[in-house]
């Protein structure tokens, strides 16, 4: 190095050490969860949601009457009806209200379960493909595309035909049919992440696979995972809702919004409340579930998140 | 002399914030002159350049000031008259080549088109006639069969020399260069640097060169700015900037940079620029100034002429920080014994069944560092991952101690792993986000073993040795600087005692002062703990500062190999001389 020193004129201080703590900690960009509940859409979202959840859970037991007793004679308005009720009555002649209470529970479990079935399933396979590039990634995509190909309501009804409708038949059957959608959103994602030296660095330390694809592949994958088990959930309601509204029930003579809507679409005209009260309720629930899901993505994509820090 | 082009009294801030980004930029350049602005990345030189073409950046308001070319106001013309100024009174090189051209297009069109655009040459014949001559002046072929190319059939230099000879067509008086050799390999970058220095002077343009290269612009540039955290605090011509910086900071650039110079250590500096929004009433670099006093902290001194031609904003010009002096450091040499720490033999690696490492012999010996050398495309990396156990398509024999290591760090024995560790180039990428510090460095203790509380302690004690503190352990990457993490890298790595680190370009993603310091580290991590040391790197003036032993890496062959000193200063292979004489130099200025 030819640059020449001047001499200082002053005796030179002793070099300041610096100090590395006082530096300001730089705060952390929120998370997908927070800062997508900064978004009013999700905050609505998640009160409509809040308040069906509510009533699928615990209507129950503010329920006028019990679920199959009945108060009148069929599709009896309010006011015509034999005993006190604000809805009237349904196809039976129960009480559309306490039917209404009653039938939100087994949709929204098997819809919960389902997704949650779905999102295992899911982020297993997508997780393993994206780590594993090449013939078992090629084998896992083939099959979930085979599944994709295949509508699910029609796959859903040929299933329940053969073995039944219940409970478990319909988890399993829309949880395995939701699986590759998620499977492909975090094999997606995941390949990206693979990519990076982070999880080279595991892998020379002699990480194992397992700890690689839990500790190492999953956390960087919740953000685009958690959109998408919205918008799954969403899905879910709606084709266990669906599935119900052909008659396909574990308990065919229990309270059910998509059977309800079936079995109520004849009075329609007399009295149309059996059909708007589930009808209303599944529509707020799925625009609600969709609304989250809206707000987080937007949060993971960063369209609305606070500009300026340049 | 009439300026080609002025910049007066130039704020550039946030718009939502109104938080400087630039400010107070004051900067003429002359007809065939070029202006190198240098600064770190933050610094605000490639906005400064942009306002040059009269754009900022989404979400960046030009608040104050005038950018003039000739007599055209930049900064208050209307959408069409900007368009048309741009690319024929002033034009942009950009960064990367690769993503500037258009892929869809022939380079004859993309040239064409901007012809077509400032009407340039009036007629078709005679706009053929001026990409045939363009493409000489930027020494391309101008055959049709290389016009007809998609911008994909060429190399990265030949692109960059096309977005020069996009830039050059319309002759403008200004062309704004922002980092036009980053990605470039040196030989490449030494040619392209030439050809930009030939056509300035040739047609008269004048360029400003936003690099932060001390060394390109120590080479390249007739003018010289210094930019620190948005302001520029010292400006004057090349040779006698460099050879007498005045400002403090100046003087911590040239002596954080890398250089051939034999004796030459590098010195880093810690802290950071203040981000926009965040900075001080006085000097904004008094806070890292060993020789600031209280009256640098009350008030931004102003710019003043320190000597003729010179310009500095600092109220003690001159003056020398200790810390910027040299020291010559020299480690004792530790005890060799019967066998080498590390030793390759006949090492051949392929990459999808094409080879690209051929017959490899290196041996690293305890405390020693040896720097493997090379361009992009000469195996370095795919050779030092295959010792990391990263590369499984090798065959020939790695050796530590006298254990032969498996293909792959799965197949090797825990012991094994933890006695090689591997730090990677980009520290952005090399620490798991959603992870704490503490517990990214843990592992390879847990992994051998150790329990919870011991391993924190370690922990603890491993963040205080690569100068950071202990609290950074429940700190995530996103909170940390590049060189911050760069050294948590290096404790997860030195955490388990290794006896052999390799380093793969680990400072290439970083700032010149924070390389400096990582380096510094590096070195002191490797005397103290007697590290044998694998330095991958493209630079070949960081090597001086460095290694040992060299090893150069051309085409996947060592072409040369041994001391440092004696490589550097009596390279044997051709490919070392060239890659030598190639490599620009702060301390080899150039006759002018």
């Amino acid at each position: 190095m030819s640059v020449p020193n001047h001499p200082a004129e002053t005796p030179v201080p002793p070099v300041p050490e610096l100090d590395l703590s006082s530096a300001a900690v730089t705060e952390r960009p929120p998370g997908v969860l927070r800062s997508g509940l900064r978004l009013w859409r999700t905050r609505v979202g998640l009160i409509f949601v809040t308040i069906l959840v509510a009533i699928a859970l615990f209507g129950r037991y503010i329920a006028p009457y019990s679920e199959s007793k009945g108060i009148a004679l069929p599709n009896q308005p309010p006011g015509e009806t034999r005993l006190p009720s604000t809805f009237g009555s349904g196809y039976k002649g129960q009480d559309v209200w306490t039917r209404f209470l009653y039938g939100g529970r087994p949709i929204l479990i098997s819809a919960f379960l389902a997704t949650v079935l779905a999102l295992f399933l899911g982020t297993l396979i997508g997780l393993v493909a994206a780590y594993n590039r090449g013939k078992l990634d090629d084998f896992l995509m083939r099959v979930m595309d085979v599944i994709l190909a295949l509508p699910q309501i029609i796959a859903a009804l040929v299933v329940l035909s053969m073995f039944g409708a219940t409970t478990t038949v319909i988890v399993l059957t829309v949880g395995i049919s939701t699986a590759p959608r998620i499977a492909r959103v975090v094999r997606g994602t995941a390949v990206s992440v693979v990519e990076r030296d982070f999880v080279a660095a595991a892998e020379s330390l002699g990480e194992s696979k397992t700890r690689i694809l839990i500790s190492e592949l999953l956390p960087n994958v919740t953000a685009p995972l958690l959109v998408e088990a919205n918008l799954r959930l969403t899905f879910s309601i709606g084709v266990i809702a669906g599935i119900g509204f052909l008659g396909f029930t574990p308990d065919p003579s229990a309270a059910n919004w998509g059977l309800m809507i079936f079995q109520n679409k004849g009075g329609i005209v007399p009295n149309h409340w059996g059909v708007t009260l589930p009808v209303a309720a599944l529509a707020l629930l799925t625009i609600g579930t969709g609304m989250m899901g809206d707000g987080f993505s937007r949060a993971t994509g960063g369209i609305d998140r606070a500009r300026g820090d340049a | 002399m009439d300026e080609a082009v002025t910049i007066r009294n130039l704020r550039i801030e946030v718009a939502e914030t109104g938080a400087d980004i630039v400010d107070e930029i004051n900067l003429t350049i002359a007809p065939g002159e070029v202006l190198g602005l240098v600064g770190e990345s933050g610094s605000g030189k490639t906005t400064v350049g942009l306002a040059v073409l009269g754009h900022a950046r989404h979400g960046v308001k030009l608040a104050r000031g005038d950018v003039t070319i000739g007599d055209a106001a930049m900064l208050s013309l209307g959408d069409v008259a900007l368009r048309h100024a741009r690319g024929r009174l002033v034009s942009y090189v950009p960064q990367d080549p690769s993503t500037a051209l258009n892929p869809a297009l022939r380079i004859n069109k993309q040239l064409i088109e901007v012809l077509e655009f400032h009407n340039f040459g009036g007629s078709d014949a005679a706009r053929r006639e001026r990409v045939q001559e363009v493409m000489n002046e930027v020494l391309l072929p101008s055959t049709p069969e290389f016009l007809r190319r998609y911008p994909h059939q060429l190399s990265g230099g030949q692109q960059q020399r096309v977005g020069l000879a996009m830039a050059f067509a319309c002759r403008p008086s200004v062309i704004v260069l922002d980092e036009p050799t980053t990605g470039l390999d040196v030989s490449t970058q030494a040619h392209v640097l030439t050809t930009i220095r030939e056509l300035c002077h040739a047609h008269r343009v004048a360029a400003l060169y936003v690099t932060h290269d001390l060394a390109v612009v120590a080479n390249l540039a007739d003018q010289v700015a210094v930019m620190y955290a948005g302001r520029i605090v010292e400006q004057g011509p090349a040779a006698e900037l460099f050879q007498n910086p005045c400002h403090p900071y100046t003087r911590h650039l040239i002596a954080a940079a890398p250089d051939m110079s034999i004796d030459h250590e590098m010195i880093g500096l810690s802290g950071r620029a203040p981000a926009p929004g965040k900075r001080p009433v006085g000097c904004s670099f008094a806070k890292r100034c060993e020789l600031a006093t209280d009256e640098c902290r009350a008030e931004f001194p102003a710019e003043r002429v320190v000597a003729p031609g010179r310009i500095a904003r600092c109220i003690r010009p001159f003056e020398v920080p200790v810390r910027t002096q040299h020291v010559a450091v020299h480690s004792s040499p530790i005890a060799a014994s019967a066998t080498h720490a590390l030793m390759v033999r006949d090492l051949c690696a392929s990459y999808t069944r094409h080879q690209v490492v051929h017959n490899v012999d290196l041996h690293v010996d305890r405390g020693e560092c040896l720097a493997l050398v090379g361009e992009s495309g000469s195996g370095k990396t795919t050779l030092s991952r295959s010792i990391g156990g990263l590369h499984r398509e090798w065959t020939g024999e790695i050796l530590l101690g006298s254990e032969r290591l498996a293909q792959s760090a799965r197949d090797r024995t825990t012991a094994q792993r933890l006695r090689i560790q591997y730090v990677f180039q980009n520290p952005y990428s090399s620490l798991q986000p959603r992870r704490m510090i503490g517990d990214s460095v843990a592992r390879p203790l847990l992994i051998g073993g150790a329990s919870k509380t011991d391993a924190a302690r370690k922990v603890g004690e491993m963040l205080e040795r690569v100068a950071l503190t202990a609290s950074y352990a429940s700190r995530f990457p996103d909170q940390l600087s590049g060189g911050e993490r760069q050294r948590v890298a290096i404790a997860r790595a030195l955490v388990s005692r290794p006896e052999v680190l390799v380093c793969d370009e680990v400072t290439s993603a970083l700032d010149v002062l924070v390389q400096a310091s990582i380096v510094e580290l590096l070195g002191e991590l490797r005397r103290d703990l007697g590290l044998a040391m694998l330095f991958v790197t493209h630079n070949l003036p960081l090597v001086a500062s460095i290694a040992d032993q060299v090893a150069v890496l051309a085409d996947g062959k060592i072409v040369e190999s041994g001391p440092t000193e004696r490589v550097l200063r009596y390279p044997e292979a051709e490919y070392t001389k060239r890659l030598i004489a190639d490599t620009p130099q702060i301390s080899e200025l150039p006759e002018r």
